[in-house]
């Protein structure tokens, strides 16, 4: 087996064992970034040279017998929203495409302090406004199972680096859906933690009351062993949930007793493709191996979770990328035409967003403008935020008689490059089942289950009440103990 | 209130204090003014991609303090909003303030006039709420000039807004409030309240009721800005109700009439005229909203009520206590309370060690206050403590100096620090023993039979000689004690 095709689990078994130094298996990766990167394209930037230095660091500390972190010398790959200290943190925008941070993002600050070794900055949506990956200034990433078809997103980058073994775990960002969409459209696990559970700080701003980090990783095991590095209180979020964070690496393959799913109603009708739920219901009918009991669930909200969410997380972007004006950083146009009635500054605005911000972050910014503008604020946000309350309702009164829900992640898999740029609509409505968690602030998380006949990933959601990560992750440890689709690779072209 | 005019002019004021909190309101970033531009600045402050507010519960309680003292009710509940809008000072694309559920509301300040042009009034206080403070534009947009600066100290700096109810009726009222206004929040430690350096900023919306045929007209409202002393603000807005008085002459133009909007006027002190300014800043839509990255803020009865019990004697109090206790005439508790809560303490300690206040008052108001104003310092630097300036005020009530003397030694005490004794040590003041004085007073009269026969005439006067030529032989004699003596030992000859 190659270095590239082990999980991060058996990494670290065989650097403790010697068998491995991080220098050989960083080097492997990169190795793997630079066959495939043409292919793929999942890194908008990575840093070999940095990369291989802290592996050496690492290597001879654990030679020294000094005491490592929990992911030391693995490689990590992080979506390109998360401020790192070292060279440029884009947002796959032409808005920010030369700016570096300050500073590190609280979750590179702990992967820093677990020891592991990050290889570079995964491709996006600009701002991570979309589900394809295919708004970002630096092109699309291509789904590493089949090259014409979409990875997902926005994290499409983060996805595609597991699934294109360029990295055994990654870092995403998931405002609607845009951890588990990727990763159940690029067959990787995605968990999209408890609002709160993970520190904001250094995540550049989608949707605030929205955004959550998460691990991404070929095992459940992989993802918890990242999460239990990423979870905790941070002093500079205040969002961010105090209490104890478990080790979830140690939890997730304890068995699960007489646990009680509850199937969601509205999430297997109109709209949801045949391949995508037999394989959900398969999946299902796993899981009932494994003992658990199946109900059907209703949330009598949860279809309007799309108009919601596509007021909220607009309204709040449309705030959040005001900063992006021009005069303090980042992009700005030159050759400001003369404007009569604005002035000179307004003139200058302009031109820098209408120059430096995609089609598609203008429109959610139009969006948003709308939604909270004076005459409209009641008719629209405020009935979104009250919507989002009903639907929280709903999660709760659920998760009264069942455990966890389950249900497809995205009504179809991953559809070719290019099919809905033009169709905005269609392409929200791919969200529809992941908002939810979202709205509510509730962990969920997508497992692979399946391939359809043409041979794409599928993938079950799991979700839970807050802070139910252990759960969760013991749920997909059990699936994946039961099942290798995990164990698949895509058929990369070889390299010459 | 000029019962003479043929308005009645109807002002409300929004103040902004900027609160004398050690770190800024969201980040930890030292609060002070006058650093070199940019250097008390962080990814917070600066709004740059990532960073995220955390409230500094320390501007909440000193904001929850002033409005207690503004006798405003605090809800248990507060939380943030976002106001939107771009400007170049404005790094983040929105300011951080509070909209429909602010940190307080429904308050008054009761002032009154001590020259009693008005009776004693109640303004009410709208509310009072938190915001950040925006950074400062070193350029000149309208100019169009290319090296545009900008400095981003000020952002985030925790400011207090102050918003009063329509209930001030002249200028001179408005000029009362805000006086009385600025020494409560000193009083309470809030704000220095400084003008010249912005931390205390006014700006005063104002229109005028005019009755015609029975039927009370209301101008349209103008918000007048750019005001930069309490001065100003008084010149501005005299001149804002005769200008609204010709407009309305003119054009007949009332609030609420079709086409009529809330006008923008900025003040310029210098040419004593308001100018308005681009419309554009009226109408627009701030877009507000819950802010996503703030929890909201809670407070318990408990808390608040220890807020009111720890706010301690406020000026309108003090006044009343210093006329009462201490026998001041008002005008002489009015001046002291003035200057604020230490001088006052330095009157109490002055007043307890002479055993009489308006001497106490007369010697602060005469000497310390000049001392004070004319250095520039404030009653902590005063260099002589209550204690010492109380033992020379004993000395001189018991006639062992002069008045004209005592205001020597404490000069000297002044200037070098000394002690009283010390101090009169060094300008070569000793006591006189009556003995010594009595002898003197012996050799003067018989220097001088002119004299000792003027008086023995009933010419008193002419004992004013003997008086001068005994300062000039001995300058520590009491001058009083001369006259007294050399009077009873002429008649006795
Ligand atoms: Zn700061």
């Amino acid at each position: 087996m190659a270095i590239v095709d082990y999980t991060a689990t058996e990494l670290l078994e065989r650097m403790d064992s010697r068998d491995l130094t991080s220098r050989d298996i960083t080097a492997a990766y990169l190795a793997q970034i630079e066959t495939h990167h043409g292919e793929v394209n999942a890194l908008v930037r990575w840093d070999a040279e940095g990369a291989m230095r802290t592996a050496e660091a690492i290597d001879s500390r654990r030679e020294l017998g000094e005491p490592v972190g929990l992911l030391a010398g693995v490689p990590v790959v992080v979506k390109d929203n998360l401020c790192t200290s070292r060279h440029v943190t884009s947002c796959a925008s032409r808005m920010l495409a030369n700016y570096c941070s300050p500073y590190d993002a609280t979750v590179i600050e702990r992967l820093k302090a677990a020891d592991a070794v990050i290889l570079g900055k995964g491709n996006m949506d600009e701002f991570a406004m979309g589900a394809s990956t295919e708004t970002s200034a630096f092109g699309p990433t291509h789904n590493p199972w089949k090259l014409g078809h979409i990875p997902g997103g926005s994290s499409g980058g983060s996805a595609a680096a597991v699934a294109a073994s360029m990295a055994p775990v990654s870092l995403g960002s998931d405002t609607g859906g845009s951890i588990r969409q990727p990763s159940a459209h690029c067959g990787v696990v995605g968990l999209k933690p408890t609002y709160g559970r993970v520190s904001r700080y250094g995540l550049i701003a989608f949707g605030s009351s929205l955004d959550c980090i998460g691990p991404m990783g070929r095992t459940a095991e992989d993802v918890a062993r990242v999460m239990s590095v990423l979870a905790g209180n941070d002093p500079k979020d205040a969002t961010s949930i105090a209490g104890p964070v478990p080790r979830y690496e140690m939890s997730c393959r304890e068995p699960l007793d007489g646990v009680r799913l509850g199937v969601i109603d509205e999430q297997f009708g109109e709209g949801l493709d045949d391949e995508v739920a037999s394989k959900v219901e398969m999946a299902i009918r796993e899981f009932e191996g494994l003992g658990a009991t199946v109900t059907n669930i209703s949330l009598p909200h949860i279809r309007y979770a799309i108009a919601a969410y596509y007021i909220i997380a607009p309204s709040e972007a449309s705030s959040n990328l005001a900063r992006f004006d021009g005069a303090h950083y980042g992009y700005r146009a030159e050759d400001i035409p003369l404007d009569e009635q604005d002035g000179p500054l307004v003139a200058m605005y302009r031109k820098t967003r209408r120059e430096g911000f995609g089609e598609e972050v203008k429109r959610r910014i139009m969006l948003g403008t709308y939604s909270l503008s004076a005459g409209y604020y009641d008719a629209y946000y405020l009935r979104a935020l009250k919507i989002r309350r009903l639907i929280a309702q709903d999660f709760a009164d659920a998760y009264k008689n069942v455990d966890f829900l389950i249900g497809p992640v995205t009504p179809t898999p991953a559809f070719e490059i290019g099919e809905k740029m033009e169709d905005p609509l269609a392409m929200y409505l791919g969200d529809s089942y992941t908002v939810g968690a979202n709205l509510a602030g509730l962990p969920a998380l997508s497992l692979p289950c399946g391939h359809t006949a043409e041979g794409l990933p599928v993938a079950v959601q799991l979700q839970g009440p807050a802070l139910s990560e252990e759960g969760l992750l013991q749920l997909a440890c059990a699936f994946q103990q039961e099942s290798d689709w995990h164990l698949m690779r895509p058929e990369l072209t070889k390299a010459e | 209130m000029n019962d003479s005019l043929p308005y009645t002019t109807i002002i409300g004021l929004e103040v902004h204090v900027q609160l004398a909190t050690r770190s800024k309101l969201f980040c930890r970033c030292e609060n002070r003014y006058g650093a070199d531009p940019n250097t008390l600045t962080c990814p917070v402050c600066a709004g740059l991609p990532g960073a995220l507010p955390v409230m500094n519960r320390s501007a909440y309680e000193l904001s929850v303090r002033a409005a207690v003292g503004l006798n405003c009710e605090i809800p248990l509940f507060t939380k943030w909003d976002r106001k939107n809008y771009f400007y170049a000072d404005l790094p983040k694309g929105f300011q951080t303030s509070q909209f429909d559920l602010p940190l307080s509301q429904h308050g008054y300040l009761d002032i009154s006039d001590p020259k009693g042009e008005f009776s004693d009034k109640r303004i009410g206080i709208i509310r009072a709420h938190l915001e950040e403070d925006a950074g400062k534009s070193l350029h000149d947009e309208a100019a169009g000039k290319a090296d545009s600066r900008i400095d981003l100290n000020r952002c985030g700096t925790p400011l207090l807004e102050i918003v009063s109810e329509p209930d001030l009726r002249s200028p001179e009222e408005v000029g009362i409030y805000l006086s009385d206004l600025k020494l409560l929040l000193e009083y309470l430690r809030i704000s220095d309240c400084n003008m010249q350096e912005g931390s205390l900023r006014v700006d005063a919306n104002i229109n005028l009721h005019l009755p015609v045929d029975g039927e009370l007209k209301a101008t349209p409202i103008v918000e007048v800005k750019n005001m930069n002393s309490f001065r100003a603000v008084q010149r501005a807005l005299a001149y804002e109700a005769v200008r609204q008085y010709e407009q309305w002459q003119e054009s007949g133009r009332c609030l609420g009439d079709p086409g009529v909007t809330k006008e923008t006027r900025g003040w310029d002190d210098d040419a004593g005229v308001s100018r308005s300014q681009r419309s554009k800043e009226e109408s627009s839509d701030y877009r507000y909203f819950p802010e996503p990255d703030l929890p909201p803020v809670v407070i318990t009865e408990a808390e608040v009520e220890a807020h009111r019990l720890a706010l301690g004697e406020l000026p309108a109090a003090l006044r009343t206590r210093l006329v009462a206790e201490y026998q001041l005439p008002e005008g002489d508790a009015d001046v002291l309370v003035n200057q604020g809560r230490p001088l006052v303490d330095y009157f109490f300690s002055l007043a307890g060690a002479i055993d009489d206040g308006k001497i106490a008052s007369n010697w602060i108001q005469q000497d310390v206050m000049r001392y004070l104003s004319e250095v520039g310092v404030t009653i902590d630097d005063y260099p002589v403590a209550a204690e010492q300036l109380g033992s020379l005020i004993a000395d001189v009530l018991a006639k062992k100096l002069s008045t004209s003397r005592g205001r020597e030694v404490l000069a000297q005490m002044v200037s070098s620090g000394e002690t009283p004794q010390a101090a009169m040590q060094s300008l070569g003041i000793v006591e006189v023993d009556s003995a010594a004085t009595e002898q003197l007073c012996r050799e003067l009269l018989e220097a001088n039979p002119k004299v000792v026969a003027d008086i023995k005439e009933g010419k008193m006067k002419a004992v004013g000689a003997l008086v001068g030529q005994a300062k000039q032989r001995n300058p520590n004699v009491q001058p009083q004690e001369v006259r007294d003596l050399c009077l009873r030992l002429a008649g006795e000859m």
